[in-house]
């Protein structure tokens, strides 16, 4: 068979997206998104940093049972300001705002997003939320958990709340026009034959990511601004003393934070769709079963908010109702899973550190999956509600998928958007460690929380010590990995050896065009015949008919 | 069972061995396709290693066949999941007739606990083995959670309401009592023990602790002097306002058409505040009682209108009886719900 190595790839020039213009101006005004991606790149890799030294500040605490490494309000606000740093400031625009702002033109062969200016705009009100937050908690910080529950968070917290509520709902609006962008993009923007079912699935999970962003952002600024009008106004809407009600506040902030978590991890989904594809040189198995649940979960995770409601005082039957949602929208992640498993049947496997990444996003995230099975089931979320249980089935979500599949599409993409090779030794090595890291912080954290050990504990008693020394040890060989990749992609843009235009050999019209790609993405509108991910021929494909299928549940 | 270290926390109440059955077959079932998903995946990974630079494997068209295989399969077994926790679940909140109760207020950072009986308990509950024991708990500023993790049971004590938890311990011991939901600066020490007592030894304790009036008693005294008799008569036989003798539990019909099952939430509101559902024929001359009865007082009221049986006509108060509520099974609220509204 024929390498993949030829298609016409235009003349290597000397002006790309990088340096056709120079200046601090041209990148503060620019409307290419591939330098907003960079811009937001930047932004949030610094949040990520100021988030993961909190982390390892409420792993140093939890070293010992005793509260004697930070004052009990220090430790809470550590955690607080870890959660909403990570899931507001990083994890929820990661993805999409960094790879999916740039690629998402260049997968379906258009020279920009549909509103390169509301691209732009997007990002400085992500970074007005940011400075706000940042002034929040130098200010004095927030105590109320990322949760916000009601009436502490209204009444009681003496912290900056407010200030808090108000970078955060600012910070909303961004996710909102990111996600406006991709699907007019998406819509309209396609060059002359990519028809839908010939995007790559990274588009197609970008797709529903943005109908999540832009049906569920506004419901979390009602709140946020609801909450703020109580905390301020003593207006009653949550606090009984004021005649308000406490839950209500719990439904309004799950609805759209449970499908936030969704925001989190469906551009992860799409990445390792990408990832899984191209380094076994396959198409991916069940393409339009994989695409469409998406969708699925990006409707039906609108479904299932009062499963965080469990032990409150929702009523017995709304809670059954929702532990049935609960596991019907467990189905399309299960049938992404096992589709990936078969993409890699008779496949070419590449050991490259995105696929590391990759098939360590499948192993960690069915680990999350499965746990969110205990979950979703009642009477065991009844015991573990609240503690360590929860702690580590979210973070093998948000940690183990959609920071792997994160990283996995950086190092993908790396030599594309930087035009240069990070080292493949240290990449592999840097995942070896993560993935070590990884399951020894979280693993032991699902025994503590069966074992009952509450979570946002900043003292706990001494029978639980042993999990939590497993755990700041794995946490500290999980930051030292992270250190790893931050060192050699800075390195890498300036020593790394130069890319070419399709280091990977692959066929993804972002692989068409140099790297890094010119300001116009293509020198001419692609035209494109073929489907996302042929590597071969059409005619060489193979019908499954006896294929039994390992994966196949007996 | 428990090894070198323990895997699942002590178990003490009859709820223990249905959760952690449910939690090993959840285990088991999702240990078991966990390990077949990465063994296939190990598999692949080696077995289809890329072998040369440039080889392209051949495509492979996706299979409805296998894609609906998959589909109905973990849909089926997840059914599985869903129903047993859901019956579960049911028991757990399907508060039970005739259990001890005990009245429970969370505070930033205590628990106050009142026996029916009187005894009064900070960060600490005293129960009998063998019985089934209600809490009925609300909290005076945010919410807290009652988290037992031997009994494997919790539930939220939320401010302007009255959740409950119950259960029946089977094992004499000590255990963690813990808040589970974070409550501000010292949520960590907000904890306490659950003392399991065999019978005996807990009526031993419940005689060597008394000298504290009963919450029904303590609240008949407030219903005197708040001035509730002049309205609702001396022994809840009614007045200007509704009785309140025999109301517990009942179907009240209200002004504004319809009808509310008389709960401890009902009751709360209407204290708090007269006005929000009137009971039919009466007028709105009740005033609010917001900001003037604690809500340790409030427990203590309901405590007392719930002792008020019609049969009992003198208005004589069961003011020893181990439990308060009426005895006859309609007086009840009929629906195993911890939240009626």
């Amino acid at each position: 068979m024929k390498p993949i190595e030829s298609f016409e790839l235009p003349a290597p020039s000397k002006v790309n997206y990088m340096n056709a213009q120079y200046g601090l101006k041209s990148w503060l005004l620019t409307k290419d998104h591939k330098r907003i991606a960079l811009l937001y790149l930047g932004s949030i890799t610094f949040f990520f940093f100021i988030g993961g030294i909190y982390a390892l500040l409420i792993r140093l605490e939890l070293l010992t049972p005793q509260g004697d490494f930070l004052a009990s309000t220090t430790y809470n606000k550590v955690f607080t300001q870890h959660g909403i740093i990570m899931i507001f400031f990083f994890l929820i625009p990661s993805i999409p705002a960094t790879l999916g702002n740039f690629l998402i033109p260049m997968m379906i062969g258009a020279k920009d997003l549909a509103f390169p200016r509301i691209n732009l705009l997007s990002w400085y009100i992500y970074l007005l939320g940011g400075v706000i937050t940042i002034y929040a908690l130098l200010a004095g910080g927030v105590d109320t958990g990322w949760t916000f529950y009601t009436p502490f968070s209204t009444t009681f917290s003496n912290s900056y709340v407010v200030a808090t509520g108000v970078g955060i709902f600012i910070n909303g609006f961004s996710s909102i026009l990111t996600g406006l962008n991709f699907i007019v993009t998406i819509h309209t923007m396609r060059a002359p034959g990519m028809t839908w079912f010939r995007m790559p699935l990274f588009c197609w999970s970008h797709y529903a990511t943005s109908l999540i962003m832009i049906l569920g952002t506004p419901v979390i600024a009602i709140t946020v601004l609801l909450l703020a009008f109580e905390r301020v106004a003593r207006v009653g809407i949550f606090d009984p003393a004021l005649g308000g009600d406490p839950v209500l506040f719990q439904h309004l902030f799950w609805f759209y934070s449970h499908p936030a978590v969704y925001i989190m991890v469906l551009p992860a989904m799409g990445v390792v769709s990408e990832l899984i594809a191209n380094f076994s040189r396959k198409n991916i198995f069940g393409y339009s079963f994989v695409a469409f649940s998406s969708l699925a979960i990006a409707v039906f995770g609108f479904l299932v908010w009062g499963h965080h409601l469990f032990v409150t005082p929702q009523s017995v039957y709304a809670g059954m109702i929702f532990s049935f949602l609960s596991f019907a929208v467990a189905i399309p992640s299960a049938i992404k899973v096992f589709n990936w498993t078969a993409t890699l049947y008779k496949s070419s496997i590449s050991y490259d550190t995105p696929m590391l990444y990759g098939l360590g996003f499948i192993g960690l995230f069915t680990v999350g999956g499965m746990t969110g099975l205990f979950l979703a089931s009642l009477a065991v979320d009844v015991h573990v509600s609240d503690t360590y249980f929860i702690v580590a089935h979210f973070h093998y979500i948000m940690v183990g998928g959609a920071l792997m599949a994160y990283l996995g599409g950086l190092h993908y993409w790396w030599p594309k958007i930087t035009g240069r090779l990070y080292p493949e030794g240290w990449g592999r090595f840097g995942a070896l460690v993560i993935y070590v890291g990884f399951n020894l912080t979280f693993l032991p954290q699902f025994v503590a929380g069966y074992l009952g050990m509450p979570r946002r504990y900043h003292a706990y008693p001494p029978e639980f010590q042993v999990f939590n020394v497993l755990s700041t040890a794995g946490a500290s060989i999980l930051g030292f990995g992270m250190l790893i990749p931050a060192v050699y992609f800075v390195w890498s843009m300036r020593y790394g050896k130069h890319a070419e235009a399709n280091p990977w050999h692959l066929p993804g019209l972002e692989w068409r065009t140099q790297s890094p790609p010119p300001t116009e993405n293509f020198e001419t509108t692609p035209i494109v015949t073929w489907d996302a991910y042929e590597f071969a021929p059409r005619e060489e494909t193979e019908v499954v008919g006896k294929f039994s299928g390992h994966e196949e549940p007996a | 069972m428990q090894g070198w270290i323990p895997l699942i926390p002590e178990s003490a109440s009859t709820f223990s061995w249905k959760v952690d059955a449910l939690y090993f077959y959840l285990s088991g079932v999702t240990l078991f396709f966990t390990l077949l998903i990465s063994a296939t995946l190990i598999f692949f990974i080696i077995r289809y290693r890329r072998r040369t630079p440039y080889e392209i494997p051949r495509p492979v068209a996706g299979s409805h066949k296998l894609e609906t295989v998959w589909t109905i399969i973990p849909f089926v077994i997840a059914m599985t999941f869903f129903g047993w926790g859901a019956v579960v679940y049911f028991e757990q909140y399907k508060p039970p007739q005739n259990a001890i109760e005990v009245y429970v207020v969370g505070k930033q950072w205590m628990w106050k606990l009142q026996h029916a009986t009187g005894q009064r308990e900070i960060n600490q509950l005293h129960v009998p083995v063998g019985r089934k024991v209600k809490l009925i708990m609300t909290s005076e500023d945010v919410i807290h959670d009652v988290f037992i993790p031997a009994f494997r049971t919790k539930a939220d004590a939320v401010p302007g309401r009255y959740t409950v938890l119950w259960f029946e311990a089977t094992k004499a011991g000590t255990y963690h009592l813990f808040c589970a939901e974070y409550c501000g600066m010292n949520h960590s020490g907000m904890v306490g023990s659950v003392i399991v007592m065999e019978p005996r030894d807990f009526d031993n304790w419940l005689s060597g602790n008394t000298g504290t009036a009963t919450p029904a008693a303590a609240g008949q005294q407030l219903y005197q002097t708040l001035g509730c008799a002049s309205c609702h008569g001396a022994n809840g036989e009614g007045g200007r306002g509704p009785t309140l003798a025999g109301l517990f539990g009942r179907q009240t019909p209200l002004a504004s058409g319809g009808s509310v099952i008389a709960d401890e939430a009902y009751l709360r509101e209407s204290i708090i505040n007269p006005q929000a559902k009137l009971v039919a024929g009466f007028g709105p001359i009740m005033p609010t009682f917001q900001g003037q009865v604690s809500e340790d007082q409030l427990v203590q009221l309901l405590a007392f209108i719930k002792s008020l049986q019609v049969s009992s006509g003198s208005g004589a108060l069961p003011a020893t009886a181990a439990s308060p509520s009426p005895a006859a099974a309609p007086a009840q609220a009929p629906s195993p719900t911890r939240n009626i509204r």
